[in-house]
C-alpha cells in the first residue's frame, strides 16, 4: 500500500529469511569479526585480479547464504546484486556462474537499499518466492578505479574513508521469519553542492537528512519509534554532520548507528571509517540481523547511503549528488 | 545550501599541522642527504666526470631507488608518514611513474603498463618540456 | 666537521622545500601530481631568475634532488642549447638535459612493472 509519494507499506510484509557476510583481511580484525560468517586472509582470494577476487566474494556470500538458509540454488528465483565497479561488472560476472535470473542495481553504496526495496516489492507482488540481494565492494578495485594506484605514496585527506572489502547477501522470502521488511521510504537524489571527492560523508549526509525528514512526515513516526536508525557509510564526520543538520529541525538522534563509523572502530588508518557497497551489507547481514533475531532490537530503519559520482564528473567540476533509501525492518510482535 | 557548505567547512577535521610538517622535513632532508652521499661516492670513484654529469648520475640513481622501493611496495609506506617529504624529492616522481605502471599490469603490456605509466607523472613532463621550450624561444628573441 | 656541516646544509635545504610542500598539502588538499607540477615550475622560475645557483651552492643535493632540480635542469638545458645551437638547441636543449633521468624512470619502471604487481594493503 502506497501511503504517500515516497513511502510504501507492504501488504504482505516480506521475511528476511537469512543473511550472510564475508569480509577481507582488514575487516577480519574488526571488533565485529565474530559476527561475520567467513573471514578471508588474502584480499586476492586466490584469484588473478582484484575484480575477480570481488566476484569470488559475491559468489561465496551467496553460497554461504544458501547454507545458512538450508536451501539449494534451484530454490532461488532471482538474484539482485550491485557493486561499485564500472558497469557493475562484478555483479554480472559473479551471477554468470550461478545461472540465475539477474537484476543488476546501482546506487553506489546505497545499492543494498535499492535491492531490498525491489526484492521486497517483487515478493509482495506474489510472483516470486525467494530473492537474494547481494552487494560487495573491494578496497583495491575501488581504489584503482576512483582514486590512485595502490603504491602511490600520498597521504589520505582527514575526511576520507576506507573502502570495505567484503560482500553481504540477504535472502528475502515468502517463508516465515519473525524479522520482516514492513515498508520503505525511497530517497530522492540530493545535492547540497559538495565538491570534494574525499569527503563522501559530507556529500551523503544531506541525502539521509532529506529521506529521514520525508519518512517522518509521511509515516507520522518520530525517531524514538525505532530502536536503531542505521545509516550506511556516512563515517564519523558524516554522522556528526547529519546530527547537526537534524538539530536545526529539533530532532535528536540518540539511536543512530553508522555501519561505516562502526566497522573499523577507532583505527586511525581508516580515518573516518568504512565505505563502499559492501560496508552496510556485511554490517547489516553480519551484525544487526543477528541482533534482530535475538530480539535485542526490534524496530530498525535501515538507510544505506550512496554518492552518485563518477571519476569523470568530478574532474569536470560537478558536485556530488547522493541518495539514501530507508527500509523499515521490524520483528513480528508476539 | 550555502549554509551547509559553510557548516562542512567549519566542522571538517583538519590535518594535524605539526607532526606532518616535522615528518615531511625529516624525510625530505634524509632523502636529499642520501642523494648527497651518492654524489660524494661518484665524485671519488669517477673524478673525470663534470659537476653536471655527476649530478645527473645522482638523480638517475635516486630515480632508480624510488622505482625499486615502489616495486617492493615500500614507498607508499614511507609516503603514509612522510607526505610531501617523499613526494617532492625526485624519488616521488619515480614513484608516481612506477605506481600506475605496476597497478595496471593486469590490463596487459601495451594498454596497461605502457599507456598508464604517465597518468600521474604526465603533467610534470608536459609542463616541464613546454616551459623549457618557451624559455628557449623567448631567450632567442631577447 | 666540514663534511658534517655540508650534510646539515643539504638536510635543511631539502627538508625546508618538503616542509613548504607539506604546508600546501595540508592547507589546500592538493594531490601529489599538482604538487610535483608546482614545484617543478618553481624550479624553472628560480633557474631563469638566477636564484637557483645560489641555492645549489648552499644546499647542493638538498636543492637538486627535489623536483625543483628537474625543473631547473630543463630551463638551464634550454638556455644552454640556445647558446650552442641556436633555434634547434633552444627546442631540444631542455629535454636532452633531463634525458638521463627520464630514460631511467621509463626503462626501470617498465621492466619492474612486468615483474611486480601492486601489493595488498593492510593496516
Amino acid at each position: 500500500m502506497r501511503i504517500d509519494k515516497n513511502t510504501i507499506y507492504f501488504d504482505n510484509p516480506v521475511s528476511i529469511y537469512s543473511t550472510s557476510s564475508i569480509v577481507g583481511p582488514i575487516e577480519s580484525k574488526s571488533k565485529y569479526r565474530n559476527y561475520f560468517d567467513e573471514r578471508v586472509d588474502d584480499d586476492m582470494f586466490g584469484e588473478k585480479s582484484y575484480e575477480k577476487a570481488e566476484c569470488k566474494f559475491q559468489i561465496r556470500a551467496i553460497q554461504q547464504l544458501l547454507n545458512n538458509a538450508g536451501l539449494y540454488i534451484d530454490n532461488i528465483d532471482l538474484s539482485i546484486s550491485g557493486d561499485l565497479i564500472n558497469q557493475i561488472a562484478v555483479s554480472s560476472f559473479a551471477t554468470r556462474s550461478l545461472n540465475l535470473p539477474f537484476i543488476g542495481v546501482y546506487n553506489a553504496c546505497a545499492s543494498l537499499g535499492e535491492a531490498l526495496f525491489l526484492g521486497a516489492s517483487l515478493i509482495d507482488s506474489g510472483n516470486y518466492n525467494n530473492i537474494t540481494c547481494t552487494t560487495s565492494s573491494h578496497f583495491a578495485s575501488a581504489e584503482r578505479q576512483y582514486r590512485f594506484p595502490l603504491e602511490l605514496g600520498n597521504q589520505k585527506t582527514p575526511t576520507s574513508q576506507w573502502t570495505v572489502t567484503g560482500a553481504g547477501s540477504i535472502l528475502l522470502s515468502t517463508m516465515n521469519n519473525k524479522t520482516k521488511i514492513k515498508g520503505a521510504t525511497l530517497g530522492t537524489i540530493t545535492d547540497y553542492g559538495v565538491i570534494d571527492v574525499n569527503n563522501m560523508g559530507a556529500a551523503m549526509a544531506p541525502a539521509v537528512y532529506t529521506t529521514l525528514l520525508k519518512h517522518f512526515e509521511e509515516t507520522g513516526r518520530d525517531a524514538d519509534y525505532y530502536d536503531c536508525i542505521i545509516t550506511g557509510d556516512l563515517g564519523k564526520f558524516g554522522s556528526s554532520l547529519l546530527k547537526q543538520l537534524l538539530s536545526k529541525d529539533n530532532i535528536q538522534l540518540s539511536n543512530h548507528f553508522d555501519c561505516g563509523a562502526m566497522i573499523y572502530g577507532d583505527n586511525k588508518k581508516a580515518i573516518q571509517g568504512g565505505s563502499g557497497a559492501g560496508c552496510c551489507s556485511v554490517m547489516f547481514g553480519g551484525y544487526f540481523y543477528k541482533l534482530l533475531q535475538k530480539k535485542q532490537i526490534n524496530k530498525v530503519l535501515f538507510m544505506p547511503t550512496g554518492a552518485l559520482l563518477s571519476k569523470d564528473t568530478s574532474l569536470q567540476g560537478e558536485t556530488i549528488p547522493s541518495i539514501s533509501h530507508a527500509i523499515i525492518i521490524e520483528n513480528d510482535e508476539e | 545550501m550555502n549554509n551547509y557548505l559553510k557548516m562542512v567547512e567549519k566542522s571538517s577535521p583538519k590535518t594535524k599541522m605539526l607532526p606532518t610538517l616535522i615528518m615531511a622535513f625529516l624525510v625530505g632532508g634524509i632523502i636529499c642527504c642520501i642523494g648527497e652521499g651518492f654524489l660524494d661516492m661518484y665524485k671519488t670513484y669517477f673524478p673525470m666526470l663534470t659537476e653536471v654529469e655527476l649530478r645527473n648520475a645522482t638523480s638517475m640513481t635516486m630515480i632508480f631507488l624510488g622505482v625499486t622501493l615502489t616495486a617492493f611496495g615500500l614507498y607508499d609506506k614511507i609516503g603514509y608518514y612522510a607526505g610531501a617529504g617523499s613526494i617532492i624529492p625526485i624519488t616521488g616522481f619515480a614513484n608516481s611513474v612506477m605506481s600506475p605502471a605496476m597497478e595496471f599490469n593486469r590490463e596487459g603490456v601495451i594498454y596497461g603498463v605502457c599507456s598508464k605509466m604517465f597518468v600521474i607523472a604526465g603533467p610534470i613532463i608536459v609542463f616541464g618540456v613546454t616551459a623549457s621550450v618557451i624559455i628557449g624561444l623567448v631567450g632567442m628573441m631577447l | 666537521m666540514e663534511v658534517f656541516i655540508r650534510y646539515l646544509q643539504v638536510f635543511v635545504t631539502g627538508g625546508l622545500i618538503c616542509f613548504v610542500g607539506q604546508v600546501l598539502i595540508n592547507k589546500t588538499n592538493m594531490t601529489s601530481a599538482r604538487i610535483l607540477v608546482l614545484f617543478m615550475l618553481i624550479g624553472v622560475v628560480l633557474e631563469i631568475t638566477g636564484a637557483y645557483s645560489y641555492i645549489v651552492d648552499f644546499g647542493s643535493s638538498g636543492a637538486t634532488i627535489p623536483i625543483c632540480g628537474f625543473g631547473s635542469n630543463l630551463a638551464r638545458g634550454a638556455l644552454k642549447g640556445l647558446e650552442e645551437n641556436g633555434f634547434l638547441g633552444a627546442i631540444s636543449g631542455g629535454l636532452s638535459s633531463v634525458a638521463g633521468g627520464l630514460s631511467t624512470v621509463i626503462v626501470s619502471s617498465f621492466i619492474y612493472a612486468l615483474i611486480f604487481k601492486s601489493h595488498s594493503k593492510k593496516f
